[in-house]
């Protein structure tokens, strides 16, 4: 195995029912956790709407996988980020958006919400900081 | 592998890897007969992997990767229960793919 830890960056920017790009990249994140590289996801444009509390997909016959965000705490996800102006041009503030625990059972460690709303200069920081970046 | 599993006299769909085809037509019947194909006989210890992975699914509609099964175990049903070694025991197939067809879950996601 190798040691070194890659930056790893999952830049979502599209609605999460329409394509399949929102449900591929998550479940790219879910199957890239085994590889224990660290990873941060961010999320843009009409991405903001994945994390978007209360989704209902009843009328469009597609299943509902905004519950399986909630798991990215457990797939050892510790940071995402959501922009800012994504968010406000969409009228949304991050009360819309899901809640993501975090938990180490080992040491106890627990972060309440992993999800952080940030300014354009920090989405640029973490494109700028990140070793590889899936965009999808 | 055959189309279809007999619980009881009433047929199941399964997929062509023995998967349940469809999740909300499971009944406890359907973990027993796929566990005696496999030569297994289910405790109270099996049951209770296969009642979690069910509402595991149900809160976060996905089967959870192995590693995440073993730690969210050690959390549920304590440490001697949350490592593979013990899970193995149990089912020796894998915990999280031979676990999930008996919870009528699909494939867990990222296993081959």
């Amino acid at each position: 195995m190798s040691e070194t830890i890659k930056k790893f960056l999952y830049l979502n920017r599209k609605a999460p029912y329409g394509t399949i790009y929102a449900w591929e990249s998550l479940e790219v994140v879910l199957i890239g956790a085994a590889f224990d590289q660290e990873v941060n996801l961010l999320f843009m444009d009409d991405g903001v709407y994945q994390l978007a509390k209360g989704q209902d997909t009843s009328g469009i016959g597609m299943k509902n996988f905004s519950p399986t965000y909630r798991t990215l705490g457990d797939y050892e996800v510790k940071n995402i980020f959501v922009d800012r102006d994504s968010l406000a041009a969409r009228g949304l503030t991050q009360d819309d958006l899901l809640q993501i625990a975090w938990e180490d059972i080992e040491t106890e460690e627990s972060v309440e919400n992993i999800v952080t709303v940030v300014d354009a200069p920090a989405v640029r920081a973490l494109m700028d900081a990140a070793d590889v970046v899936f965009s999808f | 592998m055959a189309d279809t599993i007999d619980v009881d006299g009433k047929e199941f769909a399964v997929d062509e890897e023995g998967y349940l085809a469809n999740l909300n037509d499971w009944v406890p019947g359907v973990a027993t007969v796929m566990a005696k194909q496999d030569n297994l006989e289910l405790s109270q210890d099996h049951w209770d992997i296969i009642n979690f992975l069910r509402e595991y699914y149900e809160e976060y509609q996905i089967a959870p990767a192995v590693r995440v099964l073993t730690k969210a175990v050690g959390k549920k049903l304590g440490a001697e229960k949350g490592n593979s070694k013990y899970l193995y025991s149990l089912f020796p197939y894998g915990p999280a793919k031979q676990a999930c067809r008996f919870a009528g879950l699909p494939k867990p996601t990222g296993c081959v």
